[in-house]
Formats: structure tokens, sequence, C-alpha cells
């Protein structure tokens, strides 16, 4: 979910030989040194995930454990900083939600997942974007209360399995996650290896993400590429995919700057939160959510072929600049380009049309929904 | 007789008499990955010597195509506007970008070899 490149890597996740092994091309990503592609390149491993099963490594992002006497103490440290309704979370019950400044900018964007064992009450555990894990961490550090404690687990990998045919995969190993429903987790073994899965990902596709320890992670993700449904997957694809689900990519989409209601987030702020507030923010997010923002974060499809990347000029039709492009490339799936972008609202309505000025030259495009490609997140009967 | 000549910017230009054709070497398709959107000149336009002449975008960025020598766009590929995978299948024979009439041929002199370019490859 976020992106900060770095002159100097100096960080390897426990499958880094691997990648290297397989033929990746390595990249500086949020001072890691990560896959962007393998050598059958972004189109093929996109359009893999799109209609198998992808394997990617997320060992990069922040895990870490909130931890304390009970679910309400904890719920409610978390809630003095984050929008969600995390004291009414079920047991295994996960949640997206972002850390908010004084005046309701977002810090970072995270997954927040309530431990489903009952000799954990009161743990909430937490994946945060690797280009913000030490600025989350000091936050946390800084506001939680004495009994609320943070627990850092950078003795944790992370593997994502997105696709159509990741259930059918993970369930060989891991018999409990074909029934899972989408947004849970379960603490559980992928043969007899300790991990915690959850039913979630950032591809738009039924998926899992599974959290195990970086001295066992290497035979995970072994037996999983061992299964012919699955290839490996780089952030390439990874961020291809997310822009057609129309997922937000902390730093570009969002960042300080933005409020989640500006960013078409107002979703994940539950109705007892906006009600009561008792959020850093909540002044203003109560107010543009009563009122509407001033800008808002739209999808935008250009009518012809070329690309708008980020940074790209949008303005109206009588050349007017409305706003600007946060993210935008080509939706392999979609099979063109697409963007993201905010615009001021009275430009935001689905169908309005604008132009984006690419390399000069005003090109037609259109406001348009997001997702760009139907999401398949798994719902159970 | 033709000869092929190497931009640092790994362009190619195959001189076929005073016309070359000028392309993304190999190793540019394969750094580049992915191609799938290109942008070529009108034909007609002329180029002075690392002005840029066309885009070609991949899924994750864009990048420029530097005229490698001065002269006038004689012709466009423009079969890659439909079909920009080509660079990647053939960049040096389908996926040609433009081809140039060349207004100062001694200009050639400042490119690579074939073999230099190899050399200069090996060295990155």
């Amino acid at each position: 979910m976020t992106e900060i490149l770095s002159d100097a890597p100096v960080l390897h996740t426990a499958l880094h030989d691997r990648h290297v092994s397989l033929g990746a091309r390595m990249v500086p990503f949020a001072g890691y040194d990560m896959p962007v592609q393998y050598p059958t390149g972004i189109l093929a491993e996109h359009q893999w995930a799109r209609t198998h099963a992808g394997l990617f490594d997320v060992s990069h992002m922040g895990q870490a454990f909130l931890v304390g006497p009970d679910h309400e103490t904890t719920a409610r440290a978390l809630e003095a900083l984050a929008p969600a309704d995390f004291l009414n979370l079920r047991p295994g019950q996960q949640r997206y939600s972002q850390f908010l400044t004084q005046d309701g900018g977002i810090i970072d964007d995270f997954m927040v997942t309530r431990s489903a064992d009952p000799d954990e009450n009161g743990t909430l555990m937490l994946v945060v974007n690797a280009g913000r894990k030490e600025v989350d961490f000091a936050h946390l550090a800084a506001h939680l209360p004495p009994s609320v404690k943070l627990m850092l687990a950078p003795h944790r990998g992370l593997l994502a399995l997105q696709g159509p045919e990741a259930a059918r995969v993970l369930s060989r190993h891991c018999p409990a996650a074909s029934d899972m429903p989408f947004m849970t987790a379960i603490s559980t073994s992928f043969d007899a290896i300790p991990c915690l899965v959850s039913r979630s990902g950032y591809s738009g596709e039924d998926g899992f993400e599974i959290s195990v320890r970086n001295d066992k992670i290497a035979v995970v993700n072994e037996r999983l590429l061992a299964a012919p449904e699955v290839k490996p997957i780089g952030l390439g694809a990874r961020d291809s995919l997310r822009l057609e689900a129309g997922l937000c990519l902390y730093g570009h989409d969002i960042d300080t700057t933005t409020s989640p209601v500006e960013a078409g987030l107002q979703w994940s702020i539950q109705k007892r939160r906006r009600e009561e507030g008792g959020f850093p923010g909540d002044a203003r997010i109560q107010r543009e959510l009563s009122d509407g923002p001033s800008r808002r974060r739209v999808g935008i499809l250009p009518e012809g072929r070329a690309p708008a990347r980020e940074g790209t000029v949008i303005t109206d039709l009588a050349g007017n600049t409305i706003g600007t492009i946060t993210s935008g490339g080509f939706g392999p799936t979609l099979n063109g380009p697409l963007a993201m972008g905010y615009v001021d609202s009275a430009h935001a309505a689905l169908g309005t049309k604008v132009n984006l000025v690419v390399r000069g030259n005003p090109l037609p495009a259109i406001i348009s929904a997001m997702p760009f490609v139907p999401t398949r997140y798994f719902r159970s009967a | 007789m033709s000869e092929t000549r190497y931009s640092k910017d790994h362009e190619y230009i195959r001189v076929e008499g005073d016309v070359g054709v000028v392309g993304i070497s190999d190793y540019a398709q394969s750094q580049l990955g992915d191609v799938v959107f290109v942008e070529l000149p009108a034909t007609g336009k002329a180029l002075s010597k690392g002005a840029e002449a066309a885009v070609v975008e991949s899924v994750k960025a864009a990048s420029e195509v530097y005229a490698p020598v001065s002269g006038e766009v004689t012709a466009v590929n423009s079969a890659l506007e439909k079909a920009p995978g080509t660079i990647n299948e053939d960049p040096q024979g389908e996926g040609w970008f433009m081809k140039i009439k060349l207004s100062n041929p001694s200009e050639l002199g400042d490119l690579m070899s074939e073999a230099d370019y190899k050399t200069y490859l090996a060295s990155l």
C-alpha cells in the first residue's frame, strides 16, 4: 500500500534469495530490496493472479500486536487514534482503518484483526505499510495508554495468496481456510507450521494473507509455489491489480493531506464512530460527512490508449485545473489505461468529461466508477 | 549492405543508404518490461539529434525515445499502436519505430558499433 524509493535498500525479507533465484528483477522499495517482476513479466503475472493464484511476498509490511488486559481496553486505545469501530469487532473479525492526524489527514492505512483465540482477549493484530511502519509504531508508542502494550513482530513474514484458485490451493495445507468469510482471520497451521491466516488482500480477488515466522516462511513459500495453480507475483502486478480494484496506495492516493472522506473511505468509518467522534480530526470528518468534502478521489478512464501517470493535471473542458492524478497506468485486465485522482467535488460526478494533460496535450477522459474490474471477494452462502 | 549503430540511451539505427530505421535495442525492451503504449512522431517531422522522438510506456512507467541522429521522419510503424507488444517480441525487426532520412550522416560516427554496444552493455 505504500511506496518509498530509497537509494540504498539495506533490508531483505526472509525470501530475498529465493526471489533472486527465481529470476526476479529486484528494486528498492520502502528500504527493502524487493521483486518488481519475475521473468514472465507484469502483464502475465497480473493475468495469472486474476485467473489462477498469485503468491506475493509482502514480508516488508509491518506486523505488530496491541496487547491489553481485555478487548474493550485495547479497542478503545486504538479508537483514540483511528476512526473505525474496533469495540464491536467480533473475535476473528478483520477491519480496514487509518491512523489520523489531529486535522484528519491519513498517517497510514492498516488492517486490524481481533484475535479469535479466547486466551488472547485484548489482543489486536495490526498490519501496516512498509514505508510507514516506523512512523506508525512511534505514533502508537507515544499515544497508547500504559495498560496497552505495542509488541512488534519483525520475526514474522507475510505471504499473500490471491486469485480465484487461492482457496483450493491453501485448503490442501490448511483445511480451515476454504470456509473463512472475507475479512476474518484464524490462528491455524499450514501443514504443521503455526500461522495466522486472514481472508483478505490487495488484488480485488478472493485470497488470503498468511503470517508465519521468518524461520518457517520458506517452507510455506515452496509448498505453495509447488502447486500448479500458483506463480510468484512481483510488486509491479501488485500495483496494477490494486489499481484495477480501486484500492488506495499510501503515499500516492492517500497521505497526511487527505482525509478518509476525501479519499472515499467513509465506508470504513462505522455509524457509532461517525456519531460519537472521539478520534483525531473528528470535527473535520463529521463536517465532511454531512456537508461533503471540497474534493474527492475518483476513478478516471482515459478515452484513448495513452496512460496518464501520477502527477498529471486534470482540467475541465474549458482548461481550468480541477485536480491531479495520484495513480495511473495500464490495466491488463481492463486492457486499457486507467487512473485515480482527486478532483474538485463539483466535477466528481460519474460521467463527467475531463481532460488529462499528458506531455502538454489535453487528452479526453471520463470520471468513472471504481473498481474498474469487478472485485470477487469471497462471501459465504 | 546495412549497418546498425547504437546510442547510449539504447536506441538503434539501421542505416540503409541515406535512411535509418530507428527503434530500441533488445536490452532496452527487456529493461522496460511489457510495452503497453507507444506514441510516434508525425511523418515529415524534422528531428535533431538527441531530441525526443517517441514515447514508449510499460505497465510501470513512460520513457522517451530520442533521435539518434538528425533528420526527417519519412515513415512510422503505426502497427505498433495496436500491437505495442511487438516491441518486446521483435525490437530490432517488426518492432521498429520510425525511419529517418539522415541530414548529417557524419553523426553516425558518434554512435556505437554492434561490438562497442555489447561492450557498453557489459559495463552497465
